[in-house]
């Protein structure tokens, strides 16, 4: 550890006399390297991408990643000073502040930050005292997919999950969250607060002959289409456009009558980073049309933040067709911060559900 | 100094690093986790806790703790017992009719995926339980997973015991009338039991707090309480839920150890 201090600091103070002597341009003051915590294959480490920022800015972009949020938030607050840019899910991102894990943005040093939809940049998920703590990224919807060679009728409802022609064919997560939220959406209830928990329980205990078998990442969600597991399963948006142009999946994504769980991720600074300019150069980088186009047209993304940047995709892309649909968006129930007893709640009710699937 | 207090620093600096070691290692995390288990909350990231029983009568309140900590049972006992059956024989096969290079080779085959890791095992498994036999994410493929895990514990400890038998003896048994069923029931199952029952110990403890195999080829199977426990800490942030049904686990544990060892103890009594 106590190598890589030093390079930074002799590479500081080589750029700190190289600036004093007027041999940099503007662009090479935030030159070095930034460290990257995210999820492995979200966007930020997408080789390519990281080509072109170096070659725009000098920058060298080293990755870490998690497998939980809660993993990201213990690294943050056992490893100071080790990350520059974090990225943090909405409603994790007030927790981060009032933790002093993340620093507040100089948005002026983020030029795409006028172009980014402000009902997600300025949201008071991001927003504290004025202060932005986060630059908004890319959203989602969480609903279901199916698989269009098995089943001939788009279904519109969330309620085909619970229909009995796909008994044995449904993929669902196994995550109390997600499953509580889904069956909130199917009974017609405010998914963040549901007034009939009941309710909520009796529909995810229906579900019990339908459900083939949990799904944990991607890649599982992929093969269980491929081997015909599932006709039917929850999914996330972006993924989906990913199955469908990447792994060549006969799949479709829903936005169903009831409407979906929307979720959108933000990009933050860690407190105490090495390299803040660095950092925010790489944020502007990342909400710049310039890589998002490639990034959904090659690779399958979320839609961006940036409207500008959803407006530059092909006119096929899912991310302009389905979510860019207003009447689309207007459906979409927004995910919001649980307390810890909230998510025992949830849990423990997850857990009666499954124990009752096994019984 | 003379030879009796040099012999006891002797045996002092032999022992000392490997106690401090397991005293760092293992009882100063373990009293942490008990610690927390009393706790309201995880006392990290500045949260006030206070202390609380709640956890453990939770334990005692809700059906699905108890209904899960009986499954996790159920899954040690099952998969301990077919290890015992896969591996007895093999020990024995091992121990006393093959001899010399070949049973080098073959015990290299035993230790050989040890060196291997875990988590590649298991994901290996999902190909092999899906395409030929397609009980990937059933009940099955936990069990098969969990006993290739631990199968060689077993068949090591009962070769080492079985080793350790003196031929002479079955030879003496056998002049004296006894048939070889009598000579092995008699004889050799009483004197192997020592590693037969440390492969139990080495096998059922860790198999009913196991939750990579549920999770990963158990699918709608996988809840028990090992995978509980297990979101209790990485997705919850639960640390005192997650530590009081570990040790509540433990406690379970040793009862069963406490009530089994009276049963037990005639054959180690007869073994030594």
């Amino acid at each position: 550890m106590s190598r890589f201090v030093l390079t930074r600091r002799s590479t500081l103070a080589a750029m700190g006399s190289a600036a004093a002597l007027g041999l940099m341009g503007r662009q090479s003051r935030a030159a070095g390297e930034i460290k990257v915590l995210n999820w492995q294959g979200y966007g930020t480490d997408e080789k390519w991408a990281l080509e072109m920022f170096e070659k725009q800015t000098g920058i060298k972009v080293v990755h870490d990643y998690f497998n939980s949020e809660q993993e990201m938030l213990t690294k943050l607050r056992t490893s100071p000073g080790a990350y520059d840019v974090v990225l943090i899910n909405n409603i994790y991102v007030m927790d981060a502040a009032n933790e002093g894990l993340i620093q507040p943005i100089d948005t002026a040093k983020v030029a795409n930050f006028a172009d980014l939809a402000p009902s997600m940049r300025d949201s008071d998920r991001f927003v504290k005292e004025g202060k932005h703590y986060a630059v908004a990224w890319v959203w989602g919807l969480t609903s279901f997919a199916y698989n269009t060679e098995k089943v001939s009728e788009r279904p519109d409802s969330m309620m085909a999950l619970w229909d009995s022609k796909f008994a044995g064919k449904v993929g669902m997560r196994d995550d109390a969250l997600e499953a509580i939220q889904i069956a909130a959406l199917a009974t017609g209830q405010d998914m963040n607060n549901p007034a009939d928990m009941g309710k909520v329980k009796e529909a995810l205990l229906a579900l019990k002959p339908q459900i083939a078998t949990f799904w944990s990442s991607e890649d599982e969600w992929n093969k269980h289409i491929a081997a015909g597991d599932y006709d039917i399963a929850v999914y996330w948006s972006g993924s989906a456009a990913r199955s469908k142009k990447a792994m060549n999946l006969p799949v479709e994504f829903v936005v169903p009558k009831e409407g979906a769980i929307g979720w959108f991720d933000g990009l933050t600074v860690a407190a105490g980073a090495p390299n803040p300019d660095g950092a925010l150069a790489f944020i502007n980088f990342m909400v710049d049309p310039t890589f998002y186009v490639p990034w959904d047209t090659n690779v399958g993304a979320p839609a961006s933040a940036n409207g500008k940047a959803n407006a530059a995709l092909p006119e096929d892309a899912m991310n302009r067709t389905v979510l860019g649909d207003p009447e689309v968006v207007k459906r979409v129930q927004w995910m919001a911060p649980l307390s810890d007893e909230q998510k025992q709640a949830n849990q423990e009710l997850w857990d009666e559900v499954k124990t009752s699937f096994v019984q | 100094m003379n030879k009796q207090s040099r012999q006891a620093w002797t045996i002092f600096g032999l022992t000392a690093p490997a106690y401090f070691w397991l005293t760092i290692t293992v009882l100063l995390p373990l009293t942490a986790m008990l610690y927390f288990s009393f706790l309201t909350a995880t006392p990290i990231g500045g949260k006030e806790a206070s202390f609380t029983l709640k956890h453990y009568i939770g334990f005692f309140e809700k059906h699905i703790y108890r209904y899960n900590a009986w499954r996790s049972i159920q899954l040690g006992l099952f998969v301990t017992s077919i290890c015992l059956m896969l591996a007895y024989p093999a020990a024995l096969g091992l121990a006393k009719v093959i001899k010399g290079r070949w049973r080098e080779a073959i015990f290299l085959l035993i230790i050989l995926p040890f060196w291997s890791n875990a988590l590649v095992r298991t994901f290996s498994w999902t190909m092999v339980l899906r395409e030929p036999f397609d009980i990937l994410y059933t009940y099955p493929a936990i069990v098969i997973g969990l006993v290739h895990a631990y199968l060689p514990y077993a068949i090591l400890t009962i070769y080492v015991s079985l080793q350790s038998i003196d031929d002479s003896l079955i030879e003496a048994s056998r002049s004296l009338g006894a048939t070889r069923w009598q000579a092995f029931y008699r004889i050799m199952l009483p004197l192997s039991m020592p590693g037969v029952l440390a492969g139990i110990f080495l096998i059922f403890v860790p198999v009913i707090g196991s939750f990579m195999e549920p999770r990963i080829l158990g699918g709608k199977q996988a809840i028990m309480l090992g995978p509980i426990i297990e979101s209790q800490f990485t997705a919850l942030n639960n640390w005192p839920l997650g530590a009081a049904l570990s040790f509540i686990m433990l406690a379970i544990v040793l009862i069963i150890l406490g009530i089994s060892t009276p049963l037990i103890k005639p054959y180690l009594e007869k073994s030594s």
